[in-house]
């Protein structure tokens, strides 16, 4: 791997790039640009078979996973924010729709974060595909909260 | 579509978590897989502190001796005193319950993966990715000529990614408490660490980037630095203020849209 062998006390870079905020909306956040959004779908007839040997040197833009086609309907999962569920459309082998079946308006705080969210997650996953991965890294999640994660759209898309 | 790499992916619900293992060699047979989850059942009966017959559990009341346990519980004890040694105290897993009971959760799941994947490589597996609760370990490659992808969840948006490293043969391991709140606590304290939102750490081996990415989000802002001290191993922190920070190491992993490139890096 790429990573030095001997890392001595490394300084840390320290990105003034505001990566969030509650109350801040999509913009102050690294994005892809929304063209690449808008012409998702038919894309991935555009790239060239990665195993063809005539061409075997990879290049950053290589298209990442594809995905199967269809719909995924994430279970019903609590959190401390009350009832979400997502839906999640593949077409052409890419996530072209995550809507929010149900949202949370139980609680103040609940409401706060649902009014926020819910726009938000549509753009949100979208921008996880934009970005091509094929594993999530993350604070780990219970059971449970699989059920709705992005890890869990990428396992069942690629089956 | 164009299948042009053979997938198997099998998920199986461990250790409270999903854990997905993503095989992309043709040829491997499927009770290599079945191996390697059966590992982890064997690992999560062991070392379970939910279950109270688990001979962690039974340890921690006293009940049994360590040489009356199977060999691996020495091993993962032995990991836990060196990282107490590594930490000065701050991960101890003698002393990071409320109750006081033995608890080596920190650093089972990275060490229990990791040996997964060894046997899914004795088993004559090379390009896989396996991904415990969002550990992850992956080894060769995804297809040919291109190396892994790995997402870093944003904290606080379950969707979007707040970068993305690459490599043939990499292990992540994220600690964060947007997932089971403040489970992570300073040992000597006793107290949960919120300067960090989530400590990402990235390495050639999972059993030390879990316990380093458990033990430094434990020591909070400090724990970055801590951490990129580590031969190897090299961090990515998004702090409770909504700032980046990561190690020279890891900005060479990260995939384009570097987040840091551009602005002011401290050294």
């Amino acid at each position: 791997m790429p990573t030095r062998a001997a890392v001595a006390i490394v300084a840390t870079a320290i990105a003034v790039v505001l990566l969030f905020s509650f109350k801040t909306p999509a913009q102050a956040r690294p994005r892809t640009p929304a063209a690449d959004v808008s012409q998702a779908s038919p894309t991935p007839s555009a790239s060239p078979s990665p195993t063809d040997s005539s061409a075997p040197t990879p290049t950053p833009t290589n298209p990442g996973p594809t995905y199967k086609d269809g719909t995924y309907t994430g279970q019903d999962f609590q959190n401390q924010f009350g009832d979400t569920q997502v839906k999640v459309t593949i077409s052409g082998g890419r996530i072209t729709n995550v809507q929010a079946l149900q949202l949370p308006y139980d609680r103040q705080r609940s409401a706060e974060i649902s009014q926020y969210a819910a726009p938000q997650l549509h753009d949100e996953v979208l921008q996880a595909q934009s970005a091509q991965i094929d594993s999530l890294s993350g604070a780990t999640y219970t059971s449970d909260a699989y059920a709705q994660s992005v890890q869990s759209a990428l396992d069942q898309a690629h089956g | 579509m164009v299948e042009t790499t053979t997938r198997r992916i099998e998920v199986e619900h461990i250790m409270g978590t999903a854990i997905s293992i993503d095989l992309r060699d043709a040829g491997v047979e499927d009770v290599v897989m079945e191996t390697a989850f059966d590992w982890l059942r064997e690992a999560d009966a062991r070392f379970s502190t939910y279950q109270p017959q688990s001979e962690i559990s039974r340890l921690g009341r006293g009940e049994v001796t360590v040489e009356e346990c199977h060999p691996d519980v020495g091993d993962v004890l032995m990991l836990c005193e060196d990282l107490r040694e590594e930490t000065e105290g701050v991960f101890n897993a003698w002393r990071c319950r409320p109750d006081g009971r033995l608890d080596p959760s920190g650093v089972v799941k990275g060490w229990a993966v990791e040996r997964a994947a060894g046997i899914l490589r004795r088993g004559g597996a090379r390009n896989f990715c396996v991904n415990a609760g969002g550990d992850v370990v992956c080894r060769g490659e995804p297809e040919p000529g291109r190396a892994w992808r790995i997402g870093i969840r944003h904290p606080r948006e379950a969707g979007a990614v707040a970068a993305v490293v690459h490599g043939y043969d990499l292990a992540v391991a994220t600690s964060g408490a947007y997932e089971r709140g403040d489970h992570i606590v300073d040992a000597r304290t006793g107290m949960p660490s919120r300067t960090l939102l989530s400590l990402t750490v990235a390495g050639p081996s999972l059993t030390s980037a879990d316990a380093y990415a458990t033990a430094g989000f434990a020591m909070g802002s400090a724990g970055v630095e801590w951490v990129a001290a580590r031969p190897g191993y090299a961090p990515f922190a998004v702090t409770a203020s909504g700032r980046v920070q990561y190690s020279d190491a890891f900005a060479d992993l990260l995939v384009g849209g570097n987040p840091g490139r551009s602005a002011t890096r401290g050294r």
